[in-house]
C-alpha cells in the first residue's frame, strides 16, 4: 500500500507531471503565470480542488455510476461534479476564510474550466485506482502542477525581459520556453520504475 | 456574416489556436502521428457545429446567469456521444486520444464559441462557425502532426496512410506511413511533449509574422492608392 503510494505520487510530481509530460491543464498554466505570487495562489487553488474532486467523484462513481450501470454518464457526471464544487468551495472560502478567497481571487471559478482536475478524475477511473489512491494522485497530481506553474512563473518573469524576434511576442516566447522546462523535467523520466 | 468571411476568420484571421490561443493542451499532446491528428481535429469540428447549432437554438430561451452551466451540459452529452460512437467504430483512435476525447469537454474551443457567437447569431451562421472553426482546428493539428512527424520519425502520415502493399489509406491506425528518411536521422525529441510546445510556439510566431506582415502591406496599399488619388486630385 504504502509503495503504490510512493510511486503514485512521484509519477504524478515528477515523472508523469501533469503539464510537462501529460499537457493536461495548459491554459491556465500559460495564462497564469506571468507572476510568482499569482502562479503561487492558483497552484493551491488547484492541488485543494484536484484533490477534493478525486475523492468525491470516487465516491460517486462507484456508489452511484458503477452501482446503477450508469458508467457511460461519467464525463456529464463529472464535469457538473466539478463546476459544483468549485461554486460550494467558492461560496465556503468567502464564508468562513476571507483572506484566502481574496487570496485566489478569480482563479476559484476559472478552475472549472482546468482540463488537469476533470483530467485526473477521468485517469482515476481509467487507472482503477482505490479511494486513497485516487486522493493520493488528486492532491500529488495538484502538486505536480503547482511545482511547474511556480518554476515556470519564475523564469517567465527572466524572460520577459530578454532580447527576442517580435513576432515570438506573447504566447510564442512562453510555449518555447516551456519547451525548455520540459526538456528539464524529461530528466525525471529516468527515475521511472520498471514494470 | 457572409460565408467567405467566415471561412478566413475560422482558417486564418481568426484561428482558434493560432490567433485566439485557446484549446491548446490537446494541441501539444495528441499531435504525434497524422491519424491521431486528422481524428481529433475531426472529432472537435462535429462536435462543434452540433453544440453550436444546438445552443444557438435554445439561446432565447437560457436564463442568462446559468447559461455556462447549461453550455456545458450540451457540450458534455455529444462529447459522450462521440466517446462512445468512437469506442464502437474506431476503437484504434479511441485509445490513441485516450483520456483526450472526454477533455473536449473542457476545450475551451466550443465553450468559447458559444459564449462569444453563437449566443447571438441565428442558427445558419451559427452552423458555418462550427464548421469553419473545427476546420481552422484540424488544419493546425494537421501542420503540427506533419511537422513533428517529418522531424522527429522521418515519416508522414502515420497511422493513416500505408503503402507496403500499394497506396491505401487505413482507418484502423494499423498503416506506417511513408518513411521519407530513416528514422535515426530524425529528432525523435520533436515526438515527446518538448516537441509539442516547441513546434505550436514556432508556429504561433510564424503566423504573428504573417499577419503583422500581411497588415503592414495593406496599410502600405492603402497609402499609395491615397497618394495617389491626392495626385489625381493636384492635376
Amino acid at each position: 500500500m504504502l509503495s503504490s503510494i510512493i510511486e503514485i505520487s512521484l509519477g504524478a510530481i515528477l515523472i508523469n507531471n501533469f503539464i510537462f509530460s501529460q499537457f493536461l491543464g495548459c491554459c491556465p498554466f500559460l495564462g497564469c503565470s506571468n507572476k510568482v505570487d499569482t502562479a503561487f495562489g492558483m497552484g493551491l487553488a488547484v492541488v485543494f480542488v484536484m484533490g477534493l474532486a478525486s475523492a468525491i467523484c470516487w465516491v460517486i462513481n462507484e456508489y452511484i455510476l458503477v452501482a446503477l450501470g450508469l458508467e457511460f454518464l461519467q464525463t456529464l457526471a463529472f464535469i457538473l461534479v466539478i463546476a459544483a464544487l468549485v461554486q460550494f468551495v467558492e461560496m465556503f472560502l468567502k464564508k468562513s476564510v476571507p483572506s484566502l478567497y481574496s487570496a485566489l481571487g478569480i482563479y476559484l471559478p476559472l478552475i472549472t474550466t482546468n482540463c488537469a482536475v476533470l483530467g485526473v478524475v477521468l485517469l482515476n477511473v481509467q487507472n482503477k485506482y482505490n479511494f486513497i489512491e485516487s486522493l493520493v494522485y488528486g492532491i500529488t497530481g495538484g502538486i505536480g502542477f503547482l511545482l511547474a506553474i511556480v518554476l515556470f512563473a519564475s523564469v517567465r518573469e527572466r524572460v520577459e525581459f530578454a532580447d527576442y524576434p517580435e513576432c515570438f511576442h506573447g504566447f510564442a516566447i512562453c510555449l518555447v520556453s516551456a519547451a525548455l522546462v520540459a526538456l528539464a523535467f524529461m530528466g525525471f523520466s529516468g527515475m521511472a520504475i520498471p514494470v | 456574416m457572409n460565408p467567405k468571411k467566415q471561412f478566413t476568420e475560422g482558417l486564418i484571421t481568426n484561428n482558434p489556436v493560432l490567433v485566439q490561443q485557446i484549446g491548446m493542451c490537446a494541441t501539444m499532446a495528441i499531435t504525434t502521428t497524422l491519424f491521431n491528428g486528422v481524428g481529433m481535429g475531426l472529432s472537435v469540428l462535429i462536435i462543434l457545429t452540433c453544440c453550436n447549432v444546438v445552443i444557438s437554438l435554445i439561446r432565447k430561451i437560457i436564463p442568462g446567469e446559468i447559461r455556462l452551466a447549461i453550455f456545458v451540459v450540451v457540450i458534455a452529452t455529444f462529447v459522450t456521444i462521440v466517446d462512445l460512437l468512437l469506442q464502437a467504430y474506431v476503437p484504434a483512435l479511441s485509445e490513441a486520444l485516450g483520456v483526450f476525447i472526454p477533455l473536449i469537454v473542457v476545450n475551451c474551443i466550443i465553450i468559447g464559441r458559444a459564449e462569444a457567437f453563437c449566443q447571438k447569431m441565428p442558427v445558419g451562421a451559427c452552423f458555418l462557425d462550427g464548421i469553419f472553426q473545427g476546420f481552422g482546428y484540424t488544419v493546425v493539428l494537421i501542420i503540427m502532426c506533419v511537422v513533428r512527424e517529418l522531424l522527429g520519425a522521418g515519416r508522414f502520415g502515420g497511422g493513416l496512410i500505408d503503402v507496403s502493399n500499394g497506396f491505401r489509406f487505413t482507418l484502423d491506425g494499423t498503416g506506417a506511413g511513408i518513411q521519407i528518411f530513416p528514422e535515426s536521422y530524425g529528432a525523435s525529441i520533436l515526438s515527446l511533449p518538448f516537441g509539442g510546445f516547441l513546434t505550436l510556439g514556432v508556429l504561433i510566431a510564424v503566423m504573428q509574422y504573417a499577419l503583422k506582415k500581411s497588415e503592414l502591406k495593406k496599410a502600405a496599399l492603402a497609402e499609395q492608392a491615397k497618394a495617389e488619388e491626392e495626385k489625381e486630385e493636384d492635376e
